[in-house]
Parts: C-alpha cells; structure tokens; sequence
C-alpha cells in the first residue's frame, strides 16, 4: 500500500456500513440530540456509552426508525436513507434486539423467529420448512430448543438469544443489541459473547450498549461516548483508558465517590433507643425470623445475593408484606405494621426496587411526583398552597440534580436515573425519619448513582436513618456503617463496614455459617 | 482468528410426551375444556329427556339455527385475538338485514342487494378500525360508536318489518341437502365456510399470524416489522363484513328484515368466542374453539326450550359457563406466566 500522505490514526480497511452524520433530534422542550455522529463498520463491534439521558436509546431508535430525525444524514452501504418505520430499517438490514424482549409471549419460538418471513407453499405457510428454518437459524447460535415450543416458558436469556436468531433471519448486516445482559448471569452473557464474536466473524456490524464496564471492555473494538445529546468522542477500545472513559461519560473526576467513602465511615451514636427495632421479624417460606435495629443518622446496609431476603426483610418492616411472626418497634413503642401507609404515619417512607411498578407515576410531572410525597404526608384533603409546592419541588430538584431540571417534565420521559431521583424527593417530601431504598442505584447511570449516595451520605449526616439494599457490595460498602448480611432467606449476621474490605464481605456472605470458612 | 466457540450448548431437558404437547399447545386447554362441556351438554340432555335429543333432526337444527350467531363469531374472534372488541355487530346484522330486505323489496335485483349488505357491513368495520388504529380510541367506544350508528341507519332504512319474497335468498334457508335424516341448508353451507376460510386465514397466512403477533404484544408486533396498522384494520374490516354476512343469513333464517334484529346478539357473539377459548386478552385463541362455543351456545338454548323452561335460565347457565371459562382462562394465562 501507498502511504503518500500522513497515515491516518485509524485505518478504515472496509467502508462503514452505517455512517450518521449530525443526527439532531428535538423532543418538546428537550433537544435530545444535537448533532450527533455515528460510524458502523462491517465486522466490528462498536459499543456506544453514555449515563442515562445522554441519548443512547434516542440515537438507536432514529436509525431503526422509531424516531424520525430534525436534521443530519443516515447513510446506509453508500446511499442516503430516511426511515419510516422498523419494517423500513429491517429491509436496509438493520435489526434490533432491545433490552425488554420484543417478542410475542404467546407464540412459538420457531414463530417468534420468523415472523413475517414464514416460507409459504402457495399462499399457505409451510409450517414444516419455517419450523426447520427456524432450527437452522437457533442451531446458527448454539441454541437447540424445540421451535415449536411456546416462547413463555423459556428463561430470559434465551428469549434474547431467539431475538438474535430473528435478527439473523432478515440477513442482518446491522445488529443492534440494546442492553442485552442486563437480565443475564455470566454463563448466558459468555454464550451471547460468543454469539457475537461469530457474527463479527461473519462480517456482521455489531452495536452493543451496555452498563457493564467489563462487558464493554471484552467485547468492544471501537467505542461511542454521548453526554447530554451530544457527542464526546469516538476511540478504539484498546486506546481508551476506564478512568478515561468513565471521566467522558460523566464529565467529571470519580474522586467525588471516594470522598463518600470517608463520610461513611462516621461514627454512630448508638448508646439510646433505636429509632426502629425488629425482633424475631419472619414469614414462613419467606424470610426466617431475623433480628435487626437502626439508630437515628446511621445507614445500615443489607448485602446478599438476589433472592437472599434483602428485599423481602424491608418489606415486612414496612408493612408492604405482613409477617407472621416477630416483632417491631419504632421508638421502643411496639407497633404492628400493616400497610406502607401505616408506616409513613410512623416516618418511615420505603421505595420499592420496582421503580416503575411501585414508585413513580410515569404520567405525572415531576413536580407532580414530589407533591405527592407531601400531600401523601397531609392526606389528602388538606390542600397545599401552590408557591409551597414550587418552593418544596425546586429545592428537590436542585438538591438531587434532576435532569432536565423542568418540574413540568413527564416523568415517564426522564431517564431511570432521573426518575430514581424524582422518587428519592417524593419520599424525603413525607420529612422521613427513616428511609428505607432498595435498589435506589439499579440500572442508573455513574452520575445519577453517585448523585443519590452523595445526598444519602448527607442526609444521614443529618440524623436521617436509613436502610439501603444494593446488589453492588462497594456500594453497600461505601455507604452503610453497618452491614446486615443474609443468604438463602436468612440473615447471618452483621459486620460493622469500617472493620471489612469487599473481599471479606464477599467471603462473608458466601461462607459464615456454613462452618467451612476458606 | 480463531473464535472461541464456548462448549454451553443449550439443550432442552428431555420431557415426557405430554409435557411437550402442553409446552407447545397450552392455549388448546381452555378449547378443549369447551368441547367436554359440550360433550356434557348433549350426553346430559340426552339422558334427561331418554334419548329424545341427540337426533339427526336436532343437531342439524341447531347449526341452522345459529348459523347467524357462528358468522358473528367468527369475525368476531379476529378482533378478540388483536385484543380488541367489537360491539357493533348485532346492529350491523340488524342494519344490513333490513338494508338487503329494502333493496330487494325496492326491485333491485339480489346481485345488487347482497354485495350491499356485505360491503355496509366491512364499511362500518373500516370505520371502526379506522378509530380504534389511527385515531387512539378504545375499541370499546369505538365499536359502541359503531353500534349505534348501525342501530340508527336501521332505523332510517325502515321502522317495521320487511317481508323478503326474493326466491334466491329464501332458497339459502329452505333448500334441504338431505343425508338420511341430516341435513344441511346453504346458510349452514356459508356458516360453516366462514369458519374454514377464517381457520386457514388465522394459521396458514402471514395476515393471520400478525393478528396473533398484535394480541401478544402490539408493541414487539410493531418493532418486528410487522405491519400492525393494516392487520387491525383489517380485522375490524372482517368482523363488520361477517356482520352482514350474518344479516343476509338472519334474513334468509327469518324471511324478512327487522330493525330490531340482533339486540344483544353481540354479546351473545362474544360469549361464544369466550366459552370457545379466546383469551379476552388477545393472542389466544381458535376460531374451531368459537364454532365449539356456538354449540355450546346454540344446545344450552336448545335443551331450555326443551325443558320449557323459563328463557332466563338460559341466560343464568350462559353466565355461570363465562365466569367458569375466565377463571380457567385467568389460571393458564398465570401458570404460563410462571413458568418463564
């Protein structure tokens, strides 16, 4: 090869297939992407970054068109295209597979992979020759299941692995994979992995969004970062440091997490009467009868694996279950908690880990969301002056770093993470004096995460309790002074967090008890 | 390069016959549990009444007689299985009915007349695809829209009756194909027709197979690529045109046009398709399963008349069988929820 002139840093050995050049998209009052740049090539996996609300799924779905575009070129293998519609972006070959399988439940897997491209004798479908497609193209990812079993009663992982398998049917050149671990252990993502490895091989362009730093690392050659809408840059993989990475993602130094680290471990007055106190707290098949107290300004954190009775310990403490057996007492006054309700007219506010299930109200403002908390407090009748609201509502959002900072923003239009702060005002709104947050951080961005551990420390600080479940151990680590541990719906102890490292808690949590300690 | 190929090969556990049949047929249950009662029905009215009721006279009667309700059924199992319903299409029998009657009676010749009817039919359907797909309104109102406006064109096409004396049409109830003492009429004929052409539709077209995609899950539907917006329409489209279909047998069946046919029938056609095995909830679901719950249905009548009993039983029986059939429905659609 002639090198002329200066070789350019990367060499573009094939034309990219996909090539979006100053993608802008506005939503009412948002401008949710702003001259955005994105380049596919044939034959590589290219992972696109960003916190939750950097712009990510609003890019994805204005090249899969969902979205239409304000302004900017989509270039497909050469030529200029305009997406109408998913059925549009599929016959230019690209396909999709999103993180909540698109799938049809109540269909047959070997219909789920090829519906819409059944092979028909005459005009009727041949169920024979599309059932054995569909094998063909699941045996394509090592995935032998019966095709003409029902969709719903395989696990999730392989529903996503039946979506590639779709994807795979209408000879995609563009695969799209839009957070397709989050619901996988580590054997299903090395099988995806593989999966994905294979098609690179095949000279299948591969975009894969991911939370998951280390998945991004193993399988990444080339990488997007979004902030805000916008474009941070594009580097190779291998070139991109972590620190370097995540400082683009956020902009700003991770050095604020690790001044946490020494507010937690802040000494706790524990000499009086325990705001809350459960004694012998249990239900059959649920949770084995467990002891736990908390005092005033202290954050206690429950560390256990998922199913491990975390969650199921909070919700017979807050009346969302009832228990039946044990005890608890707030203020040294027994009480028998029946209902959440019953346990805000004790302060005690909890918010569930199903953020859109049992938290927010998709369809309500932002201020809306907050007032609720208050009104809840009140009860409803009792009307709340409107510059109370705007006052109550505007400190919340400045405190928790709400993006956008709109009160009038539906909040079903806020990212996970923003919503996990609408929820976190809501509850600090009923003035708790214990607050009880499982799974505040999941599936949220490094900077909504560090937003909400940032104001958790602060508010202990002011003599707030509270209770904070995590499947993230540093997490639980970086903030709890103490540590409840439980496994297999028991708890088995406590540690207190400044006398442990993770690799002890994780030893912890997997051998005390057992009587085989490594 | 040398891809690592990982040894995890997923291989299903090896299942016994009849947990492979259920893996894969879980929606037959509540069908089949359909086509027991109606087993029930018959062997228990037979031995009430000592052998008096499975005749060849009775069972050919009682696919004449709800020949109409079947065509209704039928169409309306497409629009259940989107997920939908359609209200209107006791008023579109009506209004077709006697929109048929007029034109024949006015001396417009039947080749006219019935491709009328059908296409008044599919029109109000259209209407209320229309609103349900493009302007976001909930099938309920929409068809309850669809369902007045049809009662009230009744109406302006005539207050009363109208005798039809058309031998053509008349010709579709009378004619006897006699096989011993079993006989089937054209409208049977065209009933039972209905239901094959809508079976093949439903199993054997890529049409048919997106009606099951939307009553799944619309919204993979629409990110599959699959053409969601025409499918819905259509399947209104289809329910309205089986509601003139249905009027030209009700006016055949009852030899003139009334405006105040079919009052109610719509829910009698939905509870059919309910008995029959049709998940309210879309995506589940037989039109053979809708043919069943007619049966069910048409004996259920049958046996009361039988028995002169008052007509409120029937009513009384049809409703306790659609409680039991949404419990049973509920309890699979929660057992194949689990099972994930």
């Amino acid at each position: 090869m002639t090198a002329d002139t200066e070789v350019p840093p990367i060499v573009d050995v094939v034309p990219p297939i996909v090539e979006m050049r100053g993608i802008t998209i506005r939503f009412p009052g948002v401008l949710a992407l702003d001259h955005v740049d994105l380049v596919l090539r044939p034959g590589e996996v290219h992972s696109l970054m960003g916190e939750n609300g950097a712009g990510k799924s609003t890019l994805i779905k204005a090249l899969t068109g969902v979205y239409s575009v304000d302004s900017g070129t989509i270039t497909v293998g050469g030529a200029p295209r305009t997406f109408a519609s998913t059925a549009d972006a599929q016959e230019a070959g690209i396909s999709t597979v999103y993180q909540e399988v698109n799938l049809c439940a109540n269909l047959t897997v070997g219909e789920n992979v090829m519906l819409g491209h059944e092979l028909r004798r005459g005009r009727a479908i041949d169920w024979r020759a599309t059932h054995a497609e569909a094998a063909r193209h699941l045996q394509g990812l090592r995935l032998s299941i019966d095709p003409r079993s029902l969709l719903s009663t395989h696990s999730i992982a392989v529903q996503q692995l039946v979506a590639i398998s779709r994807a795979m049917v209408t000879d995609a050149k563009v695969l799209i994979l839009d957070e397709p671990t989050s619901s996988l252990d580590r054997d299903e993502v090395d099988q995806l992995f593989a999966v994905i490895r294979e098609l690179r091989a095949a000279g299948v362009a591969i975009l894969f969004v991911s939370h998951f730093l280390d998945q991004v690392y193993e399988i990444s050659d080339r990488i997007t970062v979004l902030r805000n809408g916008a474009l941070v840059g594009e580097h190779l993989a291998a070139d991109l440091p972590r620190d370097v990475l995540v400082t683009e993602m956020i902009g700003r130094a991770l050095d604020d997490l690790d001044a946490l680290s020494r507010t937690a471990h802040r000494p706790v007055d524990r000499s009086g009467e325990p705001l809350l106190r459960a004694e012998g707290l249990g239900k059959r098949g649920v949770l084995e009868p467990a002891d736990l107290e908390i005092y005033p300004g202290e954050v206690v954190g429950l560390a256990g694996l998922l199913g491990s009775g975390r969650t199921e310990l909070v919700r017979l403490l807050c009346g969302a279950d009832r228990s039946d057996s044990g005890q608890v007492a707030v203020h040294g006054t027994t009480i028998k908690m029946t209902s959440p309700r019953h346990a805000m007219d004790h302060r005690i506010a909890f918010s569930s880990e199903d953020r859109r299930g049992e938290g927010i109200v998709a369809d309500l403002t932002v201020a809306e969301n907050i007032v609720l908390g208050i009104q809840a407090r009140r009860g409803w009748a009792r009307k709340i002056r409107k510059s109370e609201q705007d006052a109550v509502v505007a400190e919340y959002i400045e405190a928790l770093g709400v993006r956008p900072a709109n009160p009038d923003a539906l909040v079903g239009n806020l990212s996970g993470g923003n919503q996990q702060k609408v929820l976190l005002a809501r509850w600090l709104a009923t003035a708790p004096e214990l607050i009880v947050l499982d799974e505040p951080t999941r599936g949220i961005d490094v900077g909504a995460k560090a937003d909400i551990q940032r104001k958790v420390s602060e508010l202990s600080a002011q003599g707030l309790a509270v209770i904070f479940i995590s499947a993230e151990l540093e997490e639980v680590l970086r903030l709890a002074q103490r540590i409840a541990v439980l496994r297999d719906r028991k708890k088995i102890g406590e540690v207190d967090s400044s006398e442990i490292d993770l690799d002890g808690l994780i030893d912890y949590l997997a051998n005390e008890g057992k009587g085989s300690a490594a | 390069m040398s891809t690592t190929t990982t040894e995890a090969v997923r291989v299903e556990r090896p299942t016994s016959r009849v947990e492979t049949f259920l893996g894969r047929h879980a929606a037959m249950i509540p069908t089949f549990a359909a086509v027991i009662i109606l087993i029930v029905l018959l062997a228990g009215a037979e031995a009430f009444l000592r052998g008096d009721f499975i005749t060849a006279r009775n069972l050919s009667a009682l696919l004449l007689d709800n020949a109409y309700l079947l065509i209704l059924a039928v169409g309306m199992t497409f629009v259940i299985l989107t997920a939908g319903i359609d209200l209107s299409v006791g008023s579109v029998m009506a209004f077709t009915g006697i929109l048929g009657a007029q034109l024949l009676v006015s001396g417009q010749p039947v080749w006219v007349a019935v491709p009328a009817m059908l296409a008044g039919g599919a029109a109000i359907g259209l209407l209320i695809g229309v609103l349900v797909q493009y302007f976001n309104v909930q099938p309920f109102i929409a068809s309850l829209a669809g369902l007045f406006l049809a009662r009230g064109l009744a109406f302006v096409v005539s207050l009363s009756s109208i005798r039809v004396e058309e031998p053509a049409v008349l010709w579709l109830q009378q004619t006897r194909f006699r096989l011993g003492d079993w006989y089937l009429t054209p409208t049977g004929i065209i009933a039972l027709l209905t239901v094959a052409v809508a079976a093949f539709v439903l199993h054997l077209t890529r049409f048919g197979r997106t009606v099951y995609a939307i009553g799944g899950n619309e919204q993979s539907a629409r990110l599959m690529g699959l053409d969601v917006a025409r499918t819905k329409v259509a399947a209104y489209v289809i329910s309205g045109f089986c509601g003139g279909l249905a009027g030209l047998a009700l006016t055949a069946y009852s030899g003139a046009g009334y405006p105040r046919n079919g009052i109610g029938t719509e829910l009698d056609a939905i509870a059919a398709v309910v008995i029959g095995g049709t998940l309210l909830t879309g995506g589940r679901g037989y039109v053979l399963g809708s043919l069943i719950g007619v049966l069910v249905f048409g004996t259920i009548k049958t046996i009361i008349s039988f028995m002169g009993a008052e007509q409120s039983w029937m009513q009384i029986i049809v409703g306790a069988l659609l409680l039991l059939f949404i419990v049973v429905q509920r309890v699979i659609v929660s057992r194949s929820e689990r099972r994930r």
